[in-house]
């Protein structure tokens, strides 16, 4: 056979158009639907059958022994102190755990991620409530109540009453748009929680002879008093107050959604059926207005990029006077900063009819219902909210606020608090109306990030009323969607 | 390998392979195995990058989102509802106006520099190591870095506005300002990568016109609008088209600097189909967003490349 005999052979064995052809089909059925299934297209439901029933005999710490628990958590110093109780941890159960830590800038990005590959790389992760209305419904979390309720799987002292019971409530929901949080599927558990209060610089309020608002238009005179005269007074460049402004859900969540509850105002309605917003209502709407007004007489410059960090290292700096944010926030600035010493706590202002609704940040501990692992995960979560452990966090570490009562009342935590002024008290007078305040709903992070967008615009000058008008409107088909 | 002889050159450097003076001792099968075997690499990459293109674009059919972990298939709904969505136009007049503004004053800014530089003396020479520094910051570092600059209490960009007289300055708080200083930032990254396109563009041109020109006395500004601009425009094109690629992509710098507000304000289609995609998850949300923003490229590419092509042609006097 010559040269050219043998390119014609491979002419007719493959010919370019061939090849296409044979790539063309190739890669169609490489896109078929079996492979976007495979692909995660459709992801699993958890299934009914828990793992939980599969541990039998009599409850034992060791029962899991030479077991590695690996965690996806957040920078955080309830994650500080959990790290300092590892080796006890390790000790009482013989299981490893391993613990990757991310910033809470990308941390959401980073489980959200884990969670959609399926992959169970993490057996366990912290999260808030908000989070199990976009979790809970592809699947992702393991129901923890069949474990809660097995004696052979948890120890006799893990007491779920114990709780504060809006915190526990604050982990169940049916993933029914609209329905109230509860019901018999727990997905996660309460760790650590923070309400949200008015935090204020004592000595400030002293010289300029201030004192706390009780309602919300005393408060927006006391900010602009503040920024008018705290300056005069030798609080040079202080303003009023300091709140968060970024454009993503967490500006709703803090002071915003406490005082919007204390109004009385809601964020959506059920209404045959379906999600009706109401934040353009003519009450929502003027209320907006004057929160977007206050921020703008009385906040601080820059007050679009402002998130928890800026808000609240700017009373810690003493370049604001009150913070209307998560407590805690508050209470860190009070050690090592500028402001050490000299902060104090107020419930913050009261609704025309007393109300302290307050809005609530719970960070919890969740199980990938991707697991390889869920047993040992079990171990290590019922004892991370274990009475024990807890009572060890709060009084020895910085885990504050307490989520169990039995901790919250003890006289070691009260007594440690005591040094924040009026801490202990302000937790006591709003924990009772301290709940989730918004309406449980799967686009939770699309409503309030467009919320907040929509309040950047009116801090900017936009009418409020229409510019609420078309947050409703653009929202309604997008969360019955 | 069973190949006995190295097949023997052509005399011809250009033409086709001499006929073997040996013929191989390669079996029929394997021979006829080897043209695959040879396609292999170029069809697993092929599958490997248009795979999940693929697939992304069978998700646009589909309501998938982790709210909707059963997805069915809904036809053009995802499209139809952007479409009708004042968000989504919104964010293309965002992303077209910052496109086209970054682009052109890169472009501008980066062939002055470029001619500046050209000229040969020390400070050029400094210069032009320097060029290149901000094209070494990762632009989420640089968005990052800027934004504490922009920040009103602390950074010192205000006292150098209020200086130049902008009466009450506000960061990224203000929507026009938001978005001007998205674009100052993208254009102090990636006007340096047009000067140095442009200079070694400068630096390839043919030295007997522009001594031709001197030589018949010629101004600086005929020798650089009838000489030099001409010459240099294919070199500026390739770097026209891959800034606007570039820009109508734009996500880090703006999302680092912004997150997309105040409101919407500095919202592109990169940061609609982030916010759908991850933030919400509603994945074929998200990916119809990116598939839009792909075809919007690809034609626009294809464009700028024919045209980019009938000036070369054009220069090479085809």
């Amino acid at each position: 056979m010559n040269h050219n005999d043998r390119y014609a052979d491979v002419n007719r064995s493959l010919s370019r158009r061939g090849l296409l052809r044979a790539a063309g089909i190739g890669a169609a059925a490489v896109a078929s639907s079996p492979l976007l299934a495979a692909c995660g297209f459709g992801g699993g439901g958890s299934s009914d059958g828990s793992a939980a029933n599969d541990v039998t005999g009599k409850f034992n710490w060791k029962k899991y022994d030479g077991k590695t628990v690996r965690l996806l958590m957040n920078k955080h110093p309830y994650t500080d102190a959990l790290k300092a109780h590892v080796p006890e941890f390790e000790k009482q159960t013989g299981i490893t755990l391993k613990i990757d830590e991310f910033p809470e800038s990308n941390y959401f990005d980073k489980v959200t991620l884990e969670l959609r590959s399926r992959q169970g790389n993490y057996d366990a992760f912290m999260l808030g409530a908000y989070m199990v209305w976009q979790y809970g419904p592809p699947g992702y979390l393991e129901n923890l109540n069949p474990w809660i309720k097995n004696d052979a799987a948890t120890h006799g002292e893990f007491d779920p009453d114990d709780f504060f019971p809006n915190l526990l409530t604050a982990g169940q929901w049916d993933f029914k748009n609209g329905d109230d949080l509860g019901g018999g599927k727990q997905w996660m558990l309460p760790w650590g929680f923070e309400t949200n209060t008015v935090a204020y610089r004592k000595d400030v309020f002293s010289k300029l002879g201030v004192k706390p608002a009780e309602s919300f238009d005393e408060l927006i005179d006391l900010a602009a008093t503040i920024k008018r005269k705290a300056p005069s007074a030798g609080f040079d460049k202080m303003y009023g107050i300091a709140v968060r402004g970024s454009k993503e859900w967490a500006t709703i969540h803090p002071g915003f959604m406490t005082m919007y509850s204390r109004l009385g105002l809601k964020d959506f309605a059920v209404e045959g059926g379906k999600l009706v917003p109401k934040m353009n209502t003519p009450e929502a709407a003027a209320f907006t207005d004057k929160w977007a007004k206050m921020i703008r007489a009385s906040g601080p410059a820059g007050w679009t990029s402002y998130t928890w960090y800026q808000a609240s290292s700017d009373l810690g700096a003493g370049k604001a006077a009150m913070l209307f944010d998560a407590d805690i926030a508050a209470y860190f600035q009070n050690v090592d900063t500028p402001a050490a010493g000299k902060l104090a706590w107020h419930p913050g202002p009261k609704g025309p009819d007393g109300s302290l609704a307050t809005n609530m940040w719970i960070w919890s501990l969740g199980m990938n219902s991707a697991s390889k692992n869920k047993a040992a995960t079990w171990w290590f979560l019922q004892w991370a909210t274990s009475k024990k452990h807890l009572q060890y966090a709060a009084t020895k570490q910085q885990h504050i606020d307490a989520v169990r009562q039995s901790v919250a009342t003890s006289g070691e935590y009260k007594d440690r608090l005591s040094k924040a002024t009026n801490f202990v008290e302000t937790f006591e007078a709003v924990i009772k109306d301290t709940k989730i305040q918004f309406t449980p709903q799967k686009n939770f992070f699309d409503a309030t990030t467009s919320w907040a967008a929509a309040l950047q615009q009116i801090y900017g000058g936009a009418n409020a009323k229409s510019t609420l008008d078309k947050l409703a409107s653009n929202l309604e088909g997008r969360v019955n969607g | 390998m069973a190949v006995t002889a190295a097949p023997a050159r052509s005399r011809d450097p250009g033409g086709p392979p001499a006929p073997l003076d040996t013929a191989p001792t390669v079996s029929r099968r394997r021979r006829a195995l080897r043209p695959y075997l040879l396609a292999v690499p170029a069809v697993l990459l092929c599958v490997g990058i248009l795979y999940p293109f693929f697939l992304g674009v069978a998700y646009t059919f589909f309501n998938f989102s982790d709210a909707n972990p059963q997805p069915s298939f809904v036809g053009l709904r995802n499209y139809t509802e952007l479409f009708s969505s004042s968000t989504f136009w919104h964010s293309v007049q965002v992303t077209v106006m910052f496109a086209v503004l970054a682009t052109a004053i890169e472009t501008v800014l980066g062939v002055g520099v470029a001619l500046l530089l050209n000229r040969s003396s020390w400070v050029g020479r400094i210069f032009e190591r320097a060029l290149i520094v901000p094209l070494m910051v990762a632009p989420i570092i640089a968005a990052i870095m800027w934004k504490l600059l922009l920040l009103p209490e602390v950074g010192w960009v205000r006292p150098v506005v209020e200086g130049m007289g902008v009466p009450r300055y506000s960061g990224t708080d203000s929507p026009v300002w938001a978005f001007v200083w998205s674009v100052v930032v993208d254009v102090w990254i990636y006007t340096p990568f047009v000067a140095i396109l442009a200079l070694a563009g400068l630096r390839s041109l043919p030295r007997s016109p522009f001594e031709a020109a001197a030589v018949d006395g010629a101004r600086w500004w005929l020798t650089f609008r009838r000489l030099t601009l001409p010459m240099l425009w294919p070199y500026v094109l390739v770097a026209v088209i891959f800034r606007l690629m570039d820009c109508l992509k734009v996500f880090d710098i703006i999302y680092g600097l912004t997150t997309g507000g105040p409101g919407d304000a500095t919202t592109t289609l990169q940061i609609n189909a982030y916010l759908e995609a991850i933030s919400y998850a509603r994945y074929s949300r998200g990916v119809t967003y990116m598939f839009i923003l792909w075809i919007a490229v690809y034609v626009i590419s294809m464009i700028l490349v024919r045209y980019l092509n009938k000036i070369q042609s054009r220069a090479a006097g085809v």
